[in-house]
Parts: C-alpha cells; sequence; structure tokens
C-alpha cells in the first residue's frame, strides 16, 4: 500500500482573549491508499479541526503553528491557505463531506449548481457534461428520481437525502481521499445505516480513501481499518480496530468502552462513567490530559505528558502505565 | 374512570389520537391533519420503565407532552392513577402536575439562562406552594442539589457557568423538586458527551430506586433503551408496531420494523459487528401529513402484499405480553 497522506506534528491554535487554546497540539497520523481510518473523540477533542487543518480551513483566531502535511510526496501546508495548489486539492484530491447537512449546503442555489461547481473547476467539464455527470452522481448515491430532482433546492430534500448530496458533491472529482467529518451524526439510525452502505460501497467503487471522524464507536467498529482516539487535542491511542475494541491499552479508551451499553451484553451491567468532564483546552497542565479523570491516577507519578509509546504491530498509546485490562 | 386501573397500574393509555391542523390560507382553513399519534395504547407498571423508540418525527415526544398535558389530546384517554386527565381542565391540571414531571433533551435550550440554578430548582416549588418559610424551601434546594450530586455550594451560579452534564442535573432537579411520581424523559441524554452519558443514565437508574420513579423513556439510541427499560414500545408514523418486554424485544423482535432498527444499531467489538447481518431499509419514513395507505411501514417492508398496502394492521397479541402490529408475523 502507499502512503498517500502523512500528518506529522500538526498544531493548530486559536488565540482568544482568556489564553491560548492548544485544539490540535502535535498530532501525527498517517492514512494508506484504499484504507477507511477512523478518528474517535469527544466534541471539542480537536478530531474536527485536525481535518480542517489539513483542508487548510482554519479562519482567524485558528491559526496552524506547526507541522506537516505530506500528501503525494509535498508538504502541502507550505503552499498556503490561498494559493492555487491548494485551491486544486480542496474538493479536488481531498474533499470532504462535512457534518450538518441542513447547513453545509447552499440553500439559494440549486442541487445542480452545487454539484456542477467543483466538476467545472477542477474536471473542466463544460455545462451540459457536468450535469449528465452530476445526475450519474446522484443515481450513484440513491437518489431516486435523480434527473427531476437535480433542479430542486436543498429544502426540497430530507435530511438523509441531503447528506446524500454532500457525499455525491464530495466525490464527484474522483478524489484521493474524501474526509468525512460526522457524516450521520443528526440523523435516524436507519438513514446513518443506508449512508454507510453508501459511502463504503463508493470507496471500493472508485478507490478513494476514507477517513470518518466520529463520536460513534459502533460506527468505527463495523466499517474502519486503524482507529486513532483523540483527547484533548492529541491523539492518545492508535491501531487496528481489534486493537482499539479488544485490547485497548489508553485508560481513556478503556473508559470510553466501559461506558457505553452494548446490545450484545448481558443486561444489568453497572455502566462505569468517566469521573469528571472534558477538560478546557485553555491553559492545560504540563501533565497528562487526561489524569485528573484517570480510574489508574494513583499510579502515575510523572508530572510530564507522556510520548506515544509502541506496542505492538500498529499500537501505539500516549500513556507510561501498563494497563492490563480487558475493555469488558 | 376509576375502575379500570389494576393495582400496580400508574398510567394507562387508551386509544390516544394527537392530530394537529395544517392550515392554509389567510382564514387558516384547517385543510388537513398531521397524525402525529393516531391510535396508541399502552401501559405503565409503577416503579417501572417504559422505552419509547422510534425515528425522528415518528411521534413518541409528543406521546410524552399528552401525557403531561403540553397539548390537549384530539381524542383518547390518558388514565393516571385512575383519573382520566386527557380533557382535564387546565384549573384542574394544576394539582397533578406535582405528580407529573419532565426531563427535557437540550440542556442549553430548557434552562433559563438569567436564573441562577438555585432559582430554577426553586421554580416548581414555589409555584405548588409546597413550603411557607424561605428557609424551607432554601434546605429542599440544597437536598435536591445533593440528590443529583451538584455541589449545594453552587446554588447561585448561572446555567453558563455549568457543564452540560451538570446542567442536565439541574434539569432533573427540578423535575424531582416536588417529589412526582411519574416522570417523562424525553432524550434526556443524547445532546450530552459519550463520557458523559453513563454518568446521567446512573443517576436516573439510582434515583428510580431510590424514589420509585416510574419513567416514559423517550429515546432513539437502542442500547440505552436496552439497558434502562422494563418494557419497549416501537413507534412508526404515529403507530405503536411493536410493545412488549425489553429482552423479548431485543432478542425475538417480530416486526420487520424493530428488526431493521436493531440491525442498524452498531455493537463496539469488531469481530462481532463485521459478521452481523444488516437490514438496510429502502427508502425514507414518509412525511406523516399524507402516510401511506394500509399499513405505514409497507413500502419501506421486505414482506410487504397486497394486504398490508389495502389495510392497517392492529396491534395484535402473539403471546401474553408481545404485541406486534404486522399482519406476517
Amino acid at each position: 500500500m502507499t502512503r498517500l497522506l502523512e500528518v506529522i506534528n500538526l498544531k493548530t491554535q486559536y488565540n482568544t482573549t482568556d489564553g491560548i487554546v492548544k485544539a490540535v497540539d502535535d498530532v501525527s497520523y498517517y492514512v494508506d491508499e484504499g484504507e477507511i481510518i477512523g478518528l474517535v473523540g469527544e466534541s471539542g477533542c480537536g478530531k474536527s479541526v485536525s481535518q480542517l487543518s489539513v483542508m487548510q480551513l482554519i479562519s482567524t483566531p485558528g491559526k496552524i503553528t506547526g507541522g506537516e502535511v505530506i500528501f503525494e510526496g509535498q508538504d502541502i501546508l507550505k503552499y498556503g491557505a490561498n494559493s492555487n495548489e491548494m485551491r486544486t486539492i480542496r474538493g479536488g484530491k481531498i474533499s470532504m463531506v462535512f457534518q450538518e447537512p441542513m447547513t453545509s449546503l447552499n440553500p439559494v442555489l440549486t442541487v445542480c449548481r452545487q454539484l456542477t461547481e467543483s466538476l467545472e473547476l477542477h474536471l473542466k467539464m463544460d455545462k451540459h457534461l457536468s450535469r449528465q455527470r452530476s445526475i450519474e452522481l446522484l443515481e450513484l448515491v440513491g437518489i431516486p428520481d435523480a434527473k427531476k430532482r437535480i433542479d430542486n433546492y436543498p429544502h426540497q430534500f430530507s435530511g438523509g437525502m441531503r447528506q446524500r448530496v454532500m457525499i455525491a458533491i464530495a466525490l464527484s472529482c474522483n478524489p484521493k481521499i474524501v474526509i468525512a467529518d460526522e457524516p450521520t451524526t443528526a440523523l435516524d439510525v436507519t438513514t446513518q445505516a443506508q449512508l454507510f452502505e453508501v459511502m463504503t460501497r463508493m470507496v471500493k467503487q472508485i478507490k478513494t480513501t476514507l477517513v470518518i471522524v466520529t463520536h460513534n464507536l459502533g460506527v468505527v467498529a463495523r466499517y474502519v481499518d486503524r482507529v486513532y482516539v483523540m483527547y484533548a487535542g492529541k491523539i492518545v491511542e492508535t491501531g487496528t480496530a481489534e486493537d482499539i475494541f479488544i485490547h485497548p491499552a489508553h485508560p481513556y479508551t478503556i473508559a470510553l468502552i466501559k461506558s457505553v451499553p452494548r446490545l450484545d451484553e448481558p443486561r444489568g451491567r453497572k455502566l462505569v462513567p468517566i469521573l469528571g468532564i472534558p477538560p478546557n483546552l485553555i491553559n492545560m497542565p504540563p501533565y497528562c490530559a487526561f489524569r485528573p479523570r484517570c480510574a489508574y491516577r494513583e499510579q502515575c507519578k510523572h508530572e510530564e505528558s507522556p510520548p506515544m509509546r509502541h506496542i505492538d504491530g500498529d499500537h501505539y498509546i500516549r500513556c507510561y502505565l501498563d494497563v492490563k485490562e480487558v475493555a469488558w | 374512570m376509576v375502575n379500570s386501573t389494576k393495582d400496580n397500574t400508574i398510567l394507562e393509555i387508551k386509544h390516544l389520537k394527537m392530530y394537529f391542523p395544517v392550515t392554509k390560507g389567510l382564514l387558516r382553513r384547517k385543510v388537513a391533519d398531521v397524525k402525529a399519534v393516531d391510535d396508541i395504547s399502552f401501559t405503565i407498571t409503577k416503579g417501572q420503565t417504559l422505552g419509547l423508540v422510534g425515528e425522528s418525527g415518528c411521534g413518541k415526544t409528543t406521546v410524552g407532552r399528552c401525557i403531561l398535558r403540553v397539548y390537549k389530546p384530539t381524542d383518547g384517554q390518558i388514565i393516571f392513577k385512575g383519573q382520566d386527565i386527557a380533557k382535564l381542565p387546565v384549573k384542574k391540571m394544576r394539582p397533578l402536575r406535582r405528580d407529573l414531571q419532565l426531563i427535557f433533551q437540550d440542556p442549553y435550550g430548557s434552562l433559563d439562562p438569567r436564573q441562577s440554578a438555585g432559582s430554577i430548582i426553586r421554580e416548581p416549588l414555589q409555584v405548588q406552594n409546597i413550603y411557607s418559610t424561605k428557609r424551607e424551601f432554601d434546605k429542599r434546594v440544597e437536598e435536591l442539589f445533593i440528590i443529583v450530586g451538584l455541589d449545594p455550594r453552587m446554588v447561585d451560579r448561572y446555567p453558563h457557568e455549568f457543564s452540560g452534564g451538570q446542567r442536565q442535573r439541574i434539569g432533573i432537579a427540578r423535575a424531582l423538586a416536588c417529589q412526582p411520581q411519574f416522570i417523562v424523559c424525553d432524550e434526556p441524554i443524547s445532546a450530552l458527551d459519550v463520557s458523559i452519558q453513563a454518568q446521567i443514565i446512573n443517576l436516573l437508574q439510582d434515583l428510580q430506586a431510590k424514589f420509585g420513579l416510574t419513567y416514559l423513556f423517550v429515546a432513539h439510541d437502542l442500547s440505552v433503551v436496552r439497558h434502562i427499560s422494563d418494557q419497549v414500545a416501537v413507534m412508526y408514523l404515529g403507530h405503536i408496531v411493536e410493545i412488549t418486554d425489553w429482552k423479548e424485544l431485543y432478542e425475538n423482535p417480530l416486526h420487520p420494523y424493530t428488526q431493521a432498527l436493531l440491525s442498524a444499531v452498531p455493537i463496539p467489538q469488531p469481530i462481532i459487528e463485521r459478521k452481523r447481518q444488516r437490514i438496510i431499509l429502502r427508502g425514507e419514513v414518509p412525511s406523516p401529513l399524507n402516510p401511506p395507505p394500509g399499513c405505514t411501514f409497507h413500502p419501506r417492508c421486505e414482506l410487504a402484499s397486497k394486504e398490508c398496502q389495502e389495510s392497517t394492521p392492529p396491534l395484535r397479541k402473539i403471546t401474553d405480553n408481545h404485541e406486534v402490529a404486522c399482519f406476517k408475523v
């Protein structure tokens, strides 16, 4: 497998009046061709911002302050957000499915206009051809009666249908990487299942690579090859889906898995909540950000933030302790 | 209406209907009805939890609101402790509101930002005139703070100073203030962070054990509903399509919609999850303004036949406590 994208020590900060928010703090990950990777974490842990940083869609007061984003052998951070190179990558080679299908489509433009826009820009298609291609794309993502529906406005579509349109737009230019940022969060479970089915099918069909950003552990377990778990701006654990769900090693991952009820467990287990609340990213302590909530904090005497540590295979954790515990 | 209550039944819903009129034009002529809840019946036993699941727009929140008489139901009976409250006038309803409370979904929108936490919790006590002196009110508020796991020193703080989980605790304390017997929990955890959800689920379970509360737990997360409910009712487009106890529903779901719904819930264990059979439904939930004829689920159902298109299947008993609305079962 070829390495498609490699993010090295990426840092994104927001300068606010209360202090510096390190939204993405030294994040490194890689994506190989044809993989599906998952980025999991709670709201505010920096998972979305890390993806927006890759696309260089960070606006003030946010700023990418360090790191490299190597895509096809080039550090694309060097191009600068407004450069022509970045414009061809954004939406062309790397595209994004945004979180809220209700607000991320432009309400005053027809679906046709929004689909053909990137086709005309990136693939230099003419009006007629791009319209043809748009209809095909809509059929591909499962919108019935696509020939008629293409001239509708977003408000004439339901939430699930709008997200299908978003997926069609993201896939329109045969991108190398599709970043799906919480693609189904606002939708019902049966619609969620439909959409993931569409997305994974498309990944196989047009041979693209998918990055799924989500807080839903179940979704990750089903579709993803490799997982990155984020907490307070840092990646705290990474490994294959089996590593993460069957042999989790970071106390946060273990706690997260223990805190959700599962459909296949015997009932009656008392859920184990994670203590405390997610941290405020302003003025983070020098030690491990999870320590105040960690179930094993008594055992940890380290005053510095732990480095990434190899366990086995692809499995790495950011923790000093060797916690041997089955998640559940 | 005192006769029909069995000893342990706290709430009985009979043929409840809630239609919202759709109006048009200057004179607001009624042109159609949205049948948000269409002829549903169930009972809840004291001290138990009924989980009400379904997708958005299926009418599950409306059921909760009808029980609390936020809405005046179009038809049907809501028998709470032997008394039909469906058509009770507002004045007579007020004393009953002590017993019937609500926990909201959104802990951000459901607390007045200009009221302190203590004053939010004190409000229902004052409305119901439960105590006479300020000291008694203060003491009860402090007690409630401790019950839901908040520091009583925080009574004078405002909602924005609390985290999402803490705000939800304030909402729960407010619901508990008048010592209710029945609480409608309307998606109480879906707006919270994953790591916080377990705290609130545990709190709700502890409170139920401590005060003998009865819950109507409205939610769309089937794993949480399985964890917390005794009985589970599945709703689709204003109808209950299946109702039974939790074990039966999750181990032996009979309605095709329930089966699809359950198979769509992923299990966070990759080896098990990748082997699971999944039923992917066709299409989407139709608009309740213009529901399909016959069984409302038939356009999406694999088993649908002519019969399903023509007549609505009634909820019928399969075993003693398992009812399904489907011809094919």
